[in-house]
Protein backbone atom coordinates (compact mmCIF):
# COMPACT_ATOMS: atom_id res chain seq x y z
CA UNK A 1 0.00 0.00 0.00
CA UNK A 2 1.24 3.46 -1.30
CA UNK A 3 2.09 6.37 1.29
CA UNK A 4 0.06 8.49 -0.69
CA UNK A 5 -2.64 6.18 -0.37
CA UNK A 6 -2.37 6.09 3.41
CA UNK A 7 -2.24 10.07 3.48
CA UNK A 8 -4.94 10.26 1.95
CA UNK A 9 -7.42 7.50 3.80
CA UNK A 10 -6.30 10.09 6.54
CA UNK A 11 -7.38 13.15 5.20
CA UNK A 12 -10.81 11.67 5.05
CA UNK A 13 -10.30 10.36 9.14
CA UNK A 14 -10.27 14.14 9.07
CA UNK A 15 -13.61 15.03 8.28
CA UNK A 16 -15.21 12.44 10.19
CA UNK A 17 -18.04 14.09 12.75
CA UNK A 18 -18.27 16.67 9.85
CA UNK A 19 -20.54 17.67 6.98
CA UNK A 20 -19.28 18.20 3.25
CA UNK A 21 -21.57 20.84 1.63
CA UNK A 22 -22.09 21.61 -2.13
CA UNK A 23 -21.31 24.95 -3.19
CA UNK A 24 -22.29 26.58 -6.63
CA UNK A 25 -20.13 29.95 -6.15
CA UNK A 26 -17.24 31.68 -3.75
CA UNK A 27 -20.06 33.81 -1.89
CA UNK A 28 -21.50 29.96 -0.86
CA UNK A 29 -18.49 28.80 -0.26
CA UNK A 30 -17.93 30.97 2.52
CA UNK A 31 -21.47 31.27 3.79
CA UNK A 32 -20.59 26.85 3.85
CA UNK A 33 -17.35 27.19 5.92
CA UNK A 34 -18.66 30.26 8.02
CA UNK A 35 -21.46 27.77 8.96
CA UNK A 36 -18.81 24.88 10.14
CA UNK A 37 -18.90 22.32 7.16
CA UNK A 38 -15.76 20.79 6.96
CA UNK A 39 -14.93 20.79 3.37
CA UNK A 40 -17.07 21.96 0.48
CA UNK A 41 -17.44 20.49 -2.75
CA UNK A 42 -17.35 22.85 -5.66
CA UNK A 43 -20.13 22.28 -8.73
CA UNK A 44 -21.90 24.86 -10.93
CA UNK A 45 -24.92 22.94 -10.15
CA UNK A 46 -26.30 21.38 -7.20
CA UNK A 47 -28.08 18.15 -8.10
CA UNK A 48 -31.95 19.52 -7.44
CA UNK A 49 -30.84 21.46 -10.60
CA UNK A 50 -29.18 18.91 -12.83
CA UNK A 51 -32.16 17.24 -11.91
CA UNK A 52 -34.32 19.87 -13.11
CA UNK A 53 -32.77 21.12 -16.39
CA UNK A 54 -31.53 17.16 -17.52
CA UNK A 55 -28.84 17.53 -20.25
CA UNK A 56 -25.01 16.39 -19.72
CA UNK A 57 -23.75 17.21 -16.61
CA UNK A 58 -20.08 17.61 -16.50
CA UNK A 59 -16.58 18.63 -14.43
CA UNK A 60 -16.95 22.69 -13.27
CA UNK A 61 -14.99 25.43 -15.31
CA UNK A 62 -11.58 25.20 -13.37
CA UNK A 63 -11.79 28.53 -13.06
CA UNK A 64 -15.25 28.06 -10.64
CA UNK A 65 -13.52 25.88 -8.67
CA UNK A 66 -10.20 28.06 -8.63
CA UNK A 67 -12.45 30.95 -7.24
CA UNK A 68 -13.88 29.01 -4.43
CA UNK A 69 -10.21 27.16 -3.30
CA UNK A 70 -9.25 30.72 -2.99
CA UNK A 71 -12.58 31.51 -0.94
CA UNK A 72 -11.94 29.23 1.68
CA UNK A 73 -9.36 27.88 4.12
CA UNK A 74 -11.27 24.37 4.27
CA UNK A 75 -10.41 20.95 1.60
CA UNK A 76 -11.76 21.51 -1.45
CA UNK A 77 -13.39 18.86 -3.17
CA UNK A 78 -14.96 18.73 -7.03
CA UNK A 79 -16.63 16.20 -9.08
CA UNK A 80 -15.80 14.50 -12.27
CA UNK A 81 -17.97 12.09 -14.38
CA UNK A 82 -17.67 8.24 -13.62
CA UNK A 83 -15.13 7.11 -15.51
CA UNK A 84 -13.75 10.45 -17.18
CA UNK A 85 -9.63 9.99 -16.32
CA UNK A 86 -9.37 13.46 -18.15
CA UNK A 87 -11.67 15.25 -16.12
CA UNK A 88 -9.95 13.79 -12.59
CA UNK A 89 -6.79 14.67 -14.35
CA UNK A 90 -7.52 18.39 -14.46
CA UNK A 91 -8.73 18.17 -11.40
CA UNK A 92 -5.61 16.84 -9.88
CA UNK A 93 -3.53 19.45 -11.67
CA UNK A 94 -5.61 22.71 -10.11
CA UNK A 95 -4.63 20.84 -6.72
CA UNK A 96 -7.70 21.03 -4.73
CA UNK A 97 -7.68 18.16 -2.11
CA UNK A 98 -10.23 15.72 -3.20
CA UNK A 99 -12.20 14.47 -6.31
CA UNK A 100 -15.69 12.51 -6.03
CA UNK A 101 -15.77 10.14 -9.01
CA UNK A 102 -19.92 11.31 -9.31
CA UNK A 103 -23.02 9.22 -10.28
CA UNK A 104 -24.76 12.95 -9.56
CA UNK A 105 -23.05 14.03 -13.43
CA UNK A 106 -24.08 12.08 -16.36
CA UNK A 107 -21.28 8.98 -16.83
CA UNK A 108 -18.40 8.89 -19.60
CA UNK A 109 -18.05 5.44 -19.39
CA UNK A 110 -20.33 2.64 -18.79
CA UNK A 111 -17.86 -0.46 -18.10
CA UNK A 112 -14.74 1.19 -16.08
CA UNK A 113 -14.47 3.80 -13.34
CA UNK A 114 -11.04 5.48 -13.25
CA UNK A 115 -8.19 3.63 -12.09
CA UNK A 116 -7.63 5.55 -9.16
CA UNK A 117 -4.54 4.03 -8.02
CA UNK A 118 -2.78 5.94 -10.84
CA UNK A 119 -3.36 9.38 -8.89
CA UNK A 120 -1.92 10.60 -6.24
CA UNK A 121 -5.03 13.37 -5.04
CA UNK A 122 -7.66 11.22 -3.22
CA UNK A 123 -10.90 9.68 -4.73
CA UNK A 124 -14.30 9.43 -2.60
CA UNK A 125 -16.99 7.18 -4.84
CA UNK A 126 -20.43 6.55 -3.88
CA UNK A 127 -21.88 2.90 -3.02
CA UNK A 128 -25.30 1.18 -2.51
CA UNK A 129 -23.59 -1.91 -1.26
CA UNK A 130 -20.34 -3.50 0.30
CA UNK A 131 -19.63 -5.13 -2.92
CA UNK A 132 -19.88 -1.79 -4.69
CA UNK A 133 -18.35 -0.07 -2.18
CA UNK A 134 -14.74 -2.57 -2.26
CA UNK A 135 -14.75 -2.14 -6.27
CA UNK A 136 -14.45 1.16 -5.46
CA UNK A 137 -11.81 0.71 -2.95
CA UNK A 138 -9.83 -1.81 -5.08
CA UNK A 139 -9.38 1.01 -7.84
CA UNK A 140 -7.97 3.26 -5.69
CA UNK A 141 -10.98 5.29 -3.60
CA UNK A 142 -9.85 6.48 -0.30
CA UNK A 143 -13.15 7.36 1.12
CA UNK A 144 -16.83 5.83 -0.05
CA UNK A 145 -20.08 7.88 0.39
CA UNK A 146 -23.49 6.52 0.11
CA UNK A 147 -25.13 7.16 -3.40
CA UNK A 148 -28.58 7.90 -2.08
CA UNK A 149 -30.54 9.38 -4.50
CA UNK A 150 -28.89 13.02 -5.08
CA UNK A 151 -31.11 15.55 -6.00
CA UNK A 152 -34.23 14.61 -4.43
CA UNK A 153 -34.13 15.65 -0.61
CA UNK A 154 -35.65 12.41 -0.14
CA UNK A 155 -33.30 10.25 2.30
CA UNK A 156 -35.06 6.93 1.94
CA UNK A 157 -31.93 5.08 -0.75
CA UNK A 158 -28.90 6.54 1.36
CA UNK A 159 -30.80 4.53 4.72
CA UNK A 160 -31.29 1.76 2.00
CA UNK A 161 -27.73 2.05 0.89
CA UNK A 162 -25.99 2.66 4.70
CA UNK A 163 -28.39 -0.48 6.49
CA UNK A 164 -27.28 -2.58 2.82
CA UNK A 165 -23.60 -2.40 3.77
CA UNK A 166 -23.82 -2.34 7.70
CA UNK A 167 -25.79 -5.37 7.43
CA UNK A 168 -24.08 -7.65 4.78
CA UNK A 169 -20.63 -6.49 7.09
CA UNK A 170 -22.12 -7.81 9.79
CA UNK A 171 -22.94 -11.44 8.33
CA UNK A 172 -19.83 -11.04 6.96
CA UNK A 173 -17.85 -11.29 10.17
CA UNK A 174 -20.18 -13.99 11.20
CA UNK A 175 -18.89 -16.15 7.97
CA UNK A 176 -16.07 -19.33 7.61
CA UNK A 177 -12.96 -18.89 5.69
CA UNK A 178 -15.24 -20.69 2.98
CA UNK A 179 -18.25 -18.87 3.15
CA UNK A 180 -16.07 -15.66 2.72
CA UNK A 181 -14.69 -17.10 -0.81
CA UNK A 182 -18.35 -17.38 -2.27
CA UNK A 183 -19.75 -14.19 -0.64
CA UNK A 184 -17.05 -12.25 -2.29
CA UNK A 185 -17.67 -14.23 -5.50
CA UNK A 186 -21.71 -12.36 -4.87
CA UNK A 187 -20.64 -9.50 -3.86
CA UNK A 188 -18.20 -9.17 -7.12
CA UNK A 189 -15.35 -7.84 -4.55
CA UNK A 190 -11.97 -9.04 -4.30
CA UNK A 191 -11.29 -11.45 -1.89
CA UNK A 192 -8.41 -9.91 0.22
CA UNK A 193 -10.60 -7.13 0.73
CA UNK A 194 -13.82 -9.18 1.62
CA UNK A 195 -11.12 -10.33 4.21
CA UNK A 196 -10.08 -7.41 5.27
CA UNK A 197 -13.54 -5.90 6.12
CA UNK A 198 -14.29 -9.32 8.21
CA UNK A 199 -11.62 -8.71 10.43
CA UNK A 200 -11.90 -5.13 10.59
CA UNK A 201 -15.42 -5.65 11.40
CA UNK A 202 -15.95 -2.08 8.94
CA UNK A 203 -14.66 -0.65 5.79
CA UNK A 204 -11.12 -0.26 5.24
CA UNK A 205 -11.76 3.75 4.66
CA UNK A 206 -14.13 6.43 6.03
CA UNK A 207 -17.51 5.92 5.18
CA UNK A 208 -19.69 8.31 4.80
CA UNK A 209 -23.65 9.42 3.91
CA UNK A 210 -25.00 11.55 0.93
CA UNK A 211 -27.62 11.61 -1.32
CA UNK A 212 -31.64 13.02 0.05
CA UNK A 213 -30.17 14.40 3.28
CA UNK A 214 -32.21 18.18 3.40
CA UNK A 215 -33.13 18.34 7.39
CA UNK A 216 -30.73 17.86 10.69
CA UNK A 217 -32.64 14.76 11.64
CA UNK A 218 -31.70 13.15 8.12
CA UNK A 219 -28.18 14.14 9.16
CA UNK A 220 -28.24 12.43 12.62
CA UNK A 221 -30.51 9.52 11.00
CA UNK A 222 -27.38 8.75 8.81
CA UNK A 223 -24.85 9.12 11.86
CA UNK A 224 -26.96 6.95 14.07
CA UNK A 225 -26.98 3.98 11.27
CA UNK A 226 -23.67 4.29 11.56
CA UNK A 227 -21.85 6.68 8.81
CA UNK A 228 -18.83 8.54 9.32
CA UNK A 229 -19.88 11.88 8.63
CA UNK A 230 -22.17 13.93 5.98
CA UNK A 231 -22.48 15.14 3.13
CA UNK A 232 -25.39 17.78 1.83
CA UNK A 233 -25.95 18.58 -1.82
CA UNK A 234 -29.21 20.69 -2.38
CA UNK A 235 -30.75 20.26 0.56
CA UNK A 236 -28.89 23.59 2.07
CA UNK A 237 -28.64 25.98 -0.74
CA UNK A 238 -32.01 25.26 -1.96
CA UNK A 239 -33.50 25.35 1.41
CA UNK A 240 -34.54 28.93 2.54
CA UNK A 241 -32.36 29.77 4.64
CA UNK A 242 -29.46 28.10 3.76
CA UNK A 243 -27.00 29.40 6.33
CA UNK A 244 -29.48 28.65 9.51
CA UNK A 245 -30.20 25.27 7.83
CA UNK A 246 -25.92 24.70 7.65
CA UNK A 247 -25.41 25.49 10.57
CA UNK A 248 -28.36 23.32 12.41
CA UNK A 249 -27.00 20.11 10.42
CA UNK A 250 -23.42 20.60 11.54
CA UNK A 251 -24.70 20.90 14.84
CA UNK A 252 -26.95 17.83 14.17
CA UNK A 253 -23.84 15.90 12.71
CA UNK A 254 -21.81 16.19 16.16
CA UNK A 255 -24.54 15.70 18.76
CA UNK A 256 -26.77 13.14 16.61
CA UNK A 257 -27.23 10.91 19.46
CA UNK A 258 -28.99 13.73 21.50
CA UNK A 259 -32.66 14.29 20.80
CA UNK A 260 -32.60 17.52 22.88
CA UNK A 261 -29.98 19.23 20.99
CA UNK A 262 -31.56 17.42 17.74
CA UNK A 263 -35.02 19.14 18.69
CA UNK A 264 -33.56 22.71 19.02
CA UNK A 265 -31.61 22.78 16.35
CA UNK A 266 -34.52 21.73 14.12
CA UNK A 267 -36.69 24.96 15.17
CA UNK A 268 -37.81 27.49 12.72
CA UNK A 269 -35.60 25.98 9.78
CA UNK A 270 -37.77 27.58 7.15
CA UNK A 271 -38.88 25.80 4.31
CA UNK A 272 -36.86 22.96 3.45
CA UNK A 273 -36.22 21.99 -0.16
CA UNK A 274 -39.26 20.99 -2.01
CA UNK A 275 -38.46 17.22 -2.63
CA UNK A 276 -39.00 14.79 -4.88
CA UNK A 277 -40.18 11.19 -4.13
CA UNK A 278 -37.89 8.87 -5.46
CA UNK A 279 -40.34 7.00 -6.87
CA UNK A 280 -41.56 9.66 -9.02
CA UNK A 281 -38.42 10.59 -10.31
CA UNK A 282 -37.27 9.55 -14.21
CA UNK A 283 -33.37 9.01 -13.74
CA UNK A 284 -32.26 7.49 -10.85
CA UNK A 285 -28.62 8.38 -10.26
CA UNK A 286 -28.10 5.65 -7.98
CA UNK A 287 -28.39 3.30 -10.65
CA UNK A 288 -25.06 4.63 -12.67
CA UNK A 289 -21.61 2.96 -11.49
CA UNK A 290 -20.89 -0.82 -12.06
CA UNK B 1 -3.35 5.19 40.33
CA UNK B 2 -5.99 5.66 37.45
CA UNK B 3 -5.49 8.47 35.09
CA UNK B 4 -9.12 9.86 33.28
CA UNK B 5 -8.40 11.47 30.00
CA UNK B 6 -10.71 13.41 27.63
CA UNK B 7 -10.66 13.69 23.78
CA UNK B 8 -12.71 16.35 22.41
CA UNK B 9 -15.42 14.65 20.80
CA UNK B 10 -17.27 17.57 18.20
CA UNK B 11 -15.68 16.65 15.22
CA UNK B 12 -12.52 14.92 13.17
CA UNK B 13 -10.03 11.83 14.37
CA UNK B 14 -11.27 11.15 17.96
CA UNK B 15 -11.71 7.52 17.46
CA UNK B 16 -8.01 7.26 16.78
CA UNK B 17 -6.86 9.12 19.72
CA UNK B 18 -9.08 6.85 21.79
CA UNK B 19 -7.54 3.38 20.41
CA UNK B 20 -3.68 4.52 21.27
CA UNK B 21 -4.94 5.91 24.68
CA UNK B 22 -6.66 2.51 25.38
CA UNK B 23 -3.57 0.45 24.77
CA UNK B 24 -1.82 2.41 27.62
CA UNK B 25 -2.34 1.09 31.27
CA UNK B 26 -4.55 2.75 33.87
CA UNK B 27 -5.85 5.15 31.52
CA UNK B 28 -9.89 5.92 31.12
CA UNK B 29 -10.66 7.75 28.23
CA UNK B 30 -13.62 10.14 27.65
CA UNK B 31 -15.01 11.77 25.06
CA UNK B 32 -15.78 15.29 25.94
CA UNK B 33 -19.23 16.63 23.97
CA UNK B 34 -20.15 19.17 26.96
CA UNK B 35 -18.63 21.35 30.00
CA UNK B 36 -19.67 18.83 32.93
CA UNK B 37 -17.48 16.27 31.14
CA UNK B 38 -14.38 18.69 31.62
CA UNK B 39 -14.94 17.51 35.58
CA UNK B 40 -13.57 14.39 35.47
CA UNK B 41 -10.26 14.81 33.89
CA UNK B 42 -6.83 15.38 34.33
CA UNK B 43 -5.58 15.69 30.82
CA UNK B 44 -7.17 16.61 27.50
CA UNK B 45 -6.61 15.98 23.76
CA UNK B 46 -7.99 18.31 21.07
CA UNK B 47 -7.71 16.06 17.87
CA UNK B 48 -7.08 16.43 14.86
CA UNK B 49 -10.65 17.95 12.20
CA UNK B 50 -11.15 21.61 10.70
CA UNK B 51 -10.25 23.73 13.16
CA UNK B 52 -13.11 26.36 11.50
CA UNK B 53 -15.81 23.43 12.36
CA UNK B 54 -14.15 22.32 15.88
CA UNK B 55 -13.75 26.54 16.99
CA UNK B 56 -17.50 26.79 15.53
CA UNK B 57 -18.73 24.38 18.05
CA UNK B 58 -16.91 25.05 21.09
CA UNK B 59 -18.38 28.32 21.55
CA UNK B 60 -21.94 27.82 20.09
CA UNK B 61 -22.23 24.82 22.29
CA UNK B 62 -20.62 26.75 25.63
CA UNK B 63 -17.50 24.80 25.92
CA UNK B 64 -14.76 28.01 25.12
CA UNK B 65 -14.55 29.73 28.38
CA UNK B 66 -14.82 26.34 30.75
CA UNK B 67 -12.07 25.05 28.66
CA UNK B 68 -9.90 28.55 28.96
CA UNK B 69 -10.68 28.35 32.57
CA UNK B 70 -9.06 24.91 32.81
CA UNK B 71 -6.15 25.04 30.74
CA UNK B 72 -5.43 28.36 32.43
CA UNK B 73 -5.91 26.58 35.81
CA UNK B 74 -3.50 23.70 34.72
CA UNK B 75 -4.86 21.12 33.17
CA UNK B 76 -2.70 19.14 30.85
CA UNK B 77 -3.49 19.36 27.26
CA UNK B 78 -2.41 18.34 23.72
CA UNK B 79 -3.27 19.84 20.94
CA UNK B 80 -2.71 17.80 17.50
CA UNK B 81 -3.01 19.68 14.04
CA UNK B 82 -6.42 21.54 14.36
CA UNK B 83 -5.64 21.24 18.02
CA UNK B 84 -2.63 23.17 17.76
CA UNK B 85 -4.25 25.66 15.50
CA UNK B 86 -7.29 25.87 18.80
CA UNK B 87 -4.43 27.21 21.51
CA UNK B 88 -2.53 28.99 19.42
CA UNK B 89 -2.90 32.84 20.46
CA UNK B 90 -2.38 33.87 16.97
CA UNK B 91 -2.87 32.40 13.17
CA UNK B 92 -0.86 33.94 10.56
CA UNK B 93 -3.28 33.54 7.46
CA UNK B 94 -6.49 33.60 9.78
CA UNK B 95 -8.09 36.03 11.53
CA UNK B 96 -9.63 34.00 13.79
CA UNK B 97 -8.41 33.33 17.52
CA UNK B 98 -10.12 30.14 19.66
CA UNK B 99 -8.64 29.49 22.73
CA UNK B 100 -5.82 31.50 22.13
CA UNK B 101 -4.30 30.39 25.26
CA UNK B 102 -0.49 29.46 23.91
CA UNK B 103 2.25 31.54 22.91
CA UNK B 104 2.41 30.30 19.62
CA UNK B 105 1.88 31.94 16.27
CA UNK B 106 0.60 29.54 13.45
CA UNK B 107 0.16 29.00 10.03
CA UNK B 108 -3.01 26.87 8.71
CA UNK B 109 -2.48 24.71 6.14
CA UNK B 110 1.18 26.01 5.72
CA UNK B 111 2.38 23.20 3.77
CA UNK B 112 -0.34 23.51 1.10
CA UNK B 113 -3.16 21.31 -0.26
CA UNK B 114 -3.81 17.53 0.39
CA UNK B 115 -1.27 16.98 -2.21
CA UNK B 116 1.16 18.46 -0.22
CA UNK B 117 0.92 16.40 3.06
CA UNK B 118 3.39 13.62 4.10
CA UNK B 119 4.77 11.14 6.45
CA UNK B 120 8.07 10.69 8.20
CA UNK B 121 9.93 9.31 11.32
CA UNK B 122 11.67 11.65 13.61
CA UNK B 123 13.35 11.31 17.34
CA UNK B 124 11.80 14.24 19.40
CA UNK B 125 14.31 13.21 22.28
CA UNK B 126 11.70 14.77 24.57
CA UNK B 127 9.46 12.03 23.82
CA UNK B 128 11.49 9.06 23.08
CA UNK B 129 15.06 8.21 21.96
CA UNK B 130 13.71 5.99 19.23
CA UNK B 131 12.38 7.66 15.68
CA UNK B 132 8.52 7.80 15.68
CA UNK B 133 6.17 8.21 12.45
CA UNK B 134 4.96 11.19 11.97
CA UNK B 135 1.73 12.20 9.59
CA UNK B 136 0.98 15.95 8.45
CA UNK B 137 -2.31 15.97 7.13
CA UNK B 138 -3.15 19.74 5.09
CA UNK B 139 -1.10 20.25 8.17
CA UNK B 140 0.04 23.71 10.72
CA UNK B 141 3.12 25.21 11.43
CA UNK B 142 4.65 27.65 14.38
CA UNK B 143 6.05 30.43 12.93
CA UNK B 144 6.95 32.04 16.02
CA UNK B 145 6.79 31.45 19.82
CA UNK B 146 7.17 33.12 22.83
CA UNK B 147 10.02 33.13 25.61
CA UNK B 148 7.97 30.51 28.15
CA UNK B 149 7.69 28.08 24.95
CA UNK B 150 10.45 25.32 24.21
CA UNK B 151 10.16 24.02 20.35
CA UNK B 152 10.36 20.28 20.54
CA UNK B 153 10.91 19.94 17.07
CA UNK B 154 11.79 21.42 13.90
CA UNK B 155 11.12 19.90 10.07
CA UNK B 156 13.11 22.67 7.88
CA UNK B 157 13.49 25.38 10.26
CA UNK B 158 9.55 25.15 10.95
CA UNK B 159 8.53 24.01 14.48
CA UNK B 160 5.92 21.26 14.40
CA UNK B 161 6.15 20.26 18.30
CA UNK B 162 6.27 22.58 20.99
CA UNK B 163 5.21 22.64 25.01
CA UNK B 164 4.37 26.04 27.32
CA UNK B 165 3.57 24.63 30.96
CA UNK B 166 0.88 22.45 30.55
CA UNK B 167 0.13 22.43 27.10
CA UNK B 168 1.32 20.69 24.26
CA UNK B 169 0.98 21.16 20.40
CA UNK B 170 2.40 18.93 17.24
CA UNK B 171 1.91 19.53 13.84
CA UNK B 172 1.38 16.11 12.89
CA UNK B 173 -0.82 13.15 14.12
CA UNK B 174 0.93 9.97 15.97
CA UNK B 175 -2.94 8.93 16.33
CA UNK B 176 -2.85 7.57 12.55
CA UNK B 177 0.56 5.62 13.02
CA UNK B 178 0.94 2.39 15.08
CA UNK B 179 3.48 4.09 17.39
CA UNK B 180 1.86 4.81 20.95
CA UNK B 181 5.45 6.65 22.03
CA UNK B 182 3.56 10.22 21.99
CA UNK B 183 0.69 8.98 23.96
CA UNK B 184 2.94 7.43 26.46
CA UNK B 185 4.72 10.64 26.75
CA UNK B 186 1.38 12.75 27.14
CA UNK B 187 0.48 10.41 29.72
CA UNK B 188 3.80 10.33 31.59
CA UNK B 189 3.51 14.37 31.51
CA UNK B 190 -0.05 14.02 33.41
CA UNK B 191 1.42 11.87 36.01
CA UNK B 192 4.10 14.10 36.57
CA UNK B 193 2.02 17.11 36.70
CA UNK B 194 -1.00 15.49 39.10
CA UNK B 195 1.39 14.40 41.37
Amino acid sequence: MSTQYELNKNLAQMLKGGVIMDVTNAEQAKIAEEAGAVAVMALERVPADIRKQGGVARMSDPKLIKEIKKAVSIPVMAKCRIGHFVEAQILEALDIDYIDESEVLTPADDQYHIDKKSFKIPFVCGARDLGEALRRINEGASMIRTKGEAGTGDIIQAVRHMRTMTSQIRKLKAMTKEERILFSKELGAPLNLVEQVAELGKLPVVNFAAGGVATPADAALMMQLGSDGVFVGSGIFKSKDPIKRAKAIVKAVTYFNDPKVLAEVSEDLGEAMVGINCDEINISYEKRGW
Amino acid sequence: MKINIGILGLQGAIIEHQKMLEKIKDVKVYIVKRKEDLDKIQGLILPGGESTTIGKLIKDFNLKDPLIDKIKNGMIVWGTCAGMILLAKKISNDSKVHLGVMDIIVKRNAYGSQLNSFSTNIVIPEVSNKAIPVVFIRAPYIEKIGKNVEALYKINDKIVAAKQDNMIVTSFHPELTNDISFHKYFVKEIKRKIR
